[in-house]
């Protein structure tokens, strides 16, 4: 079963290649793999998908906070949350099957970003299942290259906050 | 006196307390090495950056504070990896400072330049590569936090050389260092420990398992005090060992693959398992799925990620232990006060019983042999080096059939006496683990027990004894071979030997007189004595080469993959540990002995 973790760390050099190798070592694939700022520049967001059972996911959980630059790595349930994925093509366009693609590329909803004489550059975003769904379809026509960004993860409601209760608790000075 | 970030750094060591550093020069930390020159802190030159992790790593085990080493780049980097690995294993804080090619080189694949953050990411707590120097103190500063606070565990801070060159100012970090992602939970939850007194206090068959976190935590007084009150039996694991005393009635030895016919049979039985500040090794649980079949499982730690890892736990504790159990046992004394405690002389009955069927145990003198053209026998052996040693002495070893000999039959009796690599097993760590020991505590005693393999593999480290003065007490468990793989060969490969004989050895006596120290040869038991008393009273570093049956296997076993009580008690078909003049023993060859 594939499970996302969001994983919020501070914004450093290296830290990415910290928790990588955590994952790794840890024996877990990573799936997806999606990292950018937050709302605190001081901060990054790391979204990470791997496969394993709930016990798997709650072990990788706990050994990603144990590092000194995880401030918080949480599991975001695909119920509670919203999935995306943005994905840029490179799509044969022969001139004799140019309007269906852009026909195709509407019911998507993506966008041509690129256009020359004998391909389109289309970006579409949505989540894994819609982005699997869409490749499905263009591949008739003929896919160049493909870029994915990986999946981001948000909870649809704000968290219960565990770590208020949690920090109270704890040693405020060591 | 420089000004310059390497003096800073020896500054911020001081304030740190360091004491001593163990370390092994090259380019990359030429200025460390020029400020150490006018700097208080005392170096020690080992023989092989290896044994400086290791004696960083003894000296941390025997005394409870931060060890500290240091390398140049590249190569004397690398050859840190094993002893970090070594100690972030069995939680053991350490400081390691290494040397890297200035930061313009960084990249370039200059000379002796290896990327050592990126290899000893694994096998630390933290590391830092320090790029300004301005930041130096505030790194060194929370390098020694992070080492020692929480879970110990070694942390590594990279320093280029142009940083430890360049000039000031280094304003002074703020104390207590604070990182928001790092604040270990030391407070336990009332309503956790509630869980657990509740869980106690209705055990019929409970047993405590004491584990190094009881160790590292200091919280051996607490331990004493909770077994006392409730009468608990506990058994050890063998970072646990020395946390009680071996001769504390309510202690039934090792458990795990080759701990006690009663250790391991309480565990198998217990209805409830209360675990404390261990980590449940392989080693420890056997067949994990079969671990403590019948039980519930309290767990008792500091680290988050340490809870239902290898086993379940019915209920955790997330705390420090020295917190932890005053709280505990006044709440589990409140229930039973409330509504009574099950009667505990049935379960003792049987933990009695237990103790009984194995014929033996540490108290037991065991067969010394060495008479009549018969080889001398290791436990016996062992028994007697405990008995020269005496209770004061700290004991070190290395890893095989001699190190499981040490933890079965030294009557260890407090804290930081035993100095072993536990979880990564690490040949070599003994001889440089001895050094730092006698480094951090000069009055006391040090005694290494090891193997003709494992001595070989940091031999070097025998100069460095010379070159301090350190009256070090090596006892070598001689018998020609790998005797642990050999072992398992003999049992589990049909006894195919394969790469374990270690002919051509060493004239161990000779090499000791070559590196300047002083050695003696056993091969009877008439001569084991007086060689033992010369060794205890040697004013240098001295050796004593034990030849012993190279055929002994380490009995109780629990092989590889099996449950607890599936134990082979003795020799299927050779030698087996026997008591001192009694007969042989018949029942269990073999077979489960549940
Ligand atoms: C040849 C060989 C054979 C071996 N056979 C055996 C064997 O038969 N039996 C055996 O037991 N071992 C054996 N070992 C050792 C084994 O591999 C492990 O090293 C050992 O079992 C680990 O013990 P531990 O979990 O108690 O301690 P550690 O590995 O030191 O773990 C300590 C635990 O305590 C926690 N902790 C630390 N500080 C605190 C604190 N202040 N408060 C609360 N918790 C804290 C840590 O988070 C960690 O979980 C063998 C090793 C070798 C080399
Ligand atoms: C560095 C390292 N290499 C290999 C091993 C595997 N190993 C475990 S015990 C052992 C034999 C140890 O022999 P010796 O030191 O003579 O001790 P003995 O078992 O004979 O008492 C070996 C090779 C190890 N633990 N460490």
């Amino acid at each position: 079963m594939e499970f996302a973790l969001a994983v919020r760390v501070e914004n450093e050099p290296g830290v990415l290649a910290r928790v990588a190798s955590l994952v790794s070592r840890r024996g877990f694939n990573i799936e997806s793999l999606a990292v950018g700022p937050t709302e605190d520049a001081s901060v990054s967001r790391i979204t990470l998908v791997c496969k394993g059972d709930e016990r798997d996911r709650e072990r990788l959980r706990r050994q990603l906070e144990k590092l000194v630059e995880v401030l918080e790595a949480w599991h975001v349930p695909g119920e509670s949350s919203v999935r995306r994925e943005l994905a840029l093509v490179r799509v044969r366009a022969d001139p004799g099957r140019r309007a269906e693609l852009l026909q195709v590329a509407g019911i998507f909803r993506s966008r041509v970003v690129h256009v020359d004489r004998s391909a389109l550059v289309l970006e579409t975003t949505g989540d894994p299942e819609k982005i699997q769904a869409w490749l499905e379809v263009l591949r008739d026509f003929g896919i160049e290259e493909v870029a994915r960004t990986g999946i981001v993860a948000l909870d649809r409601e704000r968290r219960a906050v565990p770590q208020a209760e949690f920090e109270s608790r704890e040693e405020a000075a060591f | 006196m420089r000004a310059n970030a390497a003096a800073q750094l020896l500054r911020c060591l001081e304030e740190e307390g360091v004491e001593v550093i163990f370390g092994y020069p090259g380019g990359a930390v030429l200025p460390i090495y020029d400020a150490l020159v006018d700097a208080p802190i005392r170096h020690v030159l080992v023989r092989h950056e290896q044994g400086a992790v290791h004696a960083a790593d003894g000296y941390a085990r025997a005394s409870g504070r931060v060890g500290v080493c240091l390398a140049t780049s590249g190569p004397g980097a690398t050859n840190l990896v094993t002893g970090l690995a070594t100690a972030y294993m069995d939680s053991v804080p350490v400081v390691a400072i290494t040397g890297q090619v200035a930061r313009p080189l960084v990249g370039s694949d200059a000379f002796q330049e290896a990327d050592v953050v990126g290899i000893t990411r694994a096998t630390t707590k933290h590391n830092y590569a320090v790029t300004r120097p301005a930041e130096l103190p505030r790194v060194v500063h929370e390098a020694f936090h992070l080492a020692r606070s929480g879970r110990p565990g070694p942390v590594l801070i990279d320093l280029p050389k142009d940083v430890t060159l360049a000039d000031g100012p280094f304003p002074h970090p703020q104390a207590p260092p604070s990182r928001r992602g790092y604040r270990p939970r030391l407070e336990p939850d009332p309503a956790e420990v509630e869980a657990a007194a509740a869980a106690l206090a209705g055990a019929q068959r409970p047993v405590v398992m004491v584990g190094g976190g009881i160790i590292h935590g200091g919280a051996a007084g607490e331990l004493r005090r909770f077994l006392e009150t409730t009468g608990f039996p506990a058994v050890s694991t063998l970072m646990g060992l020395g946390a009680l005393p071996a001769d504390d009635p309510r202690h039934l030895g090792l458990v795990g693959m080759h701990g006690t016919y009663a250790a391991n049979r309480a565990v198998s039985q217990a209805d409830l398992v209360l675990g404390l500040g261990l980590r449940f090794d392989d080693r420890v649980t056997g067949n994990a799925s079969r671990f403590a079949p019948r039980a519930r499982i309290v767990h008792v730690d500091i680290d988050p990620s340490e809870i239902g890892k290898n086993v379940r736990a019915d209920v955790a504790v997330l705390g420090d232990l020295i917190r932890v159990l005053p709280r505990l046992l006044e709440r589990l004394l409140a229930v039973w006060a409330a509504s009574g405690r099950p009667d505990p002389a049935p379960w003792w009955e049987a933990l009695r019983s237990w103790q009984a069927h194995q014929g033996w145990d540490l108290h037991t003198p065991m067969e010394l042999g060495g008479e009549e053209g018969r080889p001398l026998r290791p436990q016996g052996v062992i028994q007697q080096v405990a008995r020269v040693a005496g209770p004061e002495a700290i004991v070190a070893t290395d890893v095989g059939q001699h190190q499981m000999w040490t933890a079965l039959l030294f009557p260890f009796r407090r804290p930081r006496q035993l100095i072993t690599s536990g979880g990564l097993g690490t040949m070599g760590y003994g001889l440089p683990a001895a050094i730092g020991a006698q480094m951090a505590e000069p009055e006391r005693p040090v005694w290494l027990v090891t193997g003709d393999g494992s001595f070989q593999m940091n031999v070097q480290e025998m100069a460095t004894a010379v070159n301090y003065g350190l009256p070090l007490r090596v006892v070598i468990v001689d018998n020609r071979s790998l005797g642990m793989v050999r072992q398992w060969q003999e049992l589990f490969h049909q006894a195919r030997y394969s790469a374990v004989m270690l002919e051509p050895l060493p004239d161990w006596v000779r090499l000791a007189e070559a590196y300047g120290w002083q050695g003696w040869k056993v091969e009877r038991a008439a001569e084991l004595e007086p060689a033992l008393a010369a060794l205890a009273e040697a004013r240098g570093p001295a050796l004593v080469d034990v030849v012993v049956d190279a055929q002994e296997n380490v009995f109780p076993m629990v092989p590889a993959g099996a449950a607890l009580d599936e134990v082979l008690l003795e020799n299927p078909g050779g030698r087996s540990p026997r008591p001192a003049q009694a007969s042989p023993r018949r029942a269990g060859v073999g077979q489960p002995a549940g």
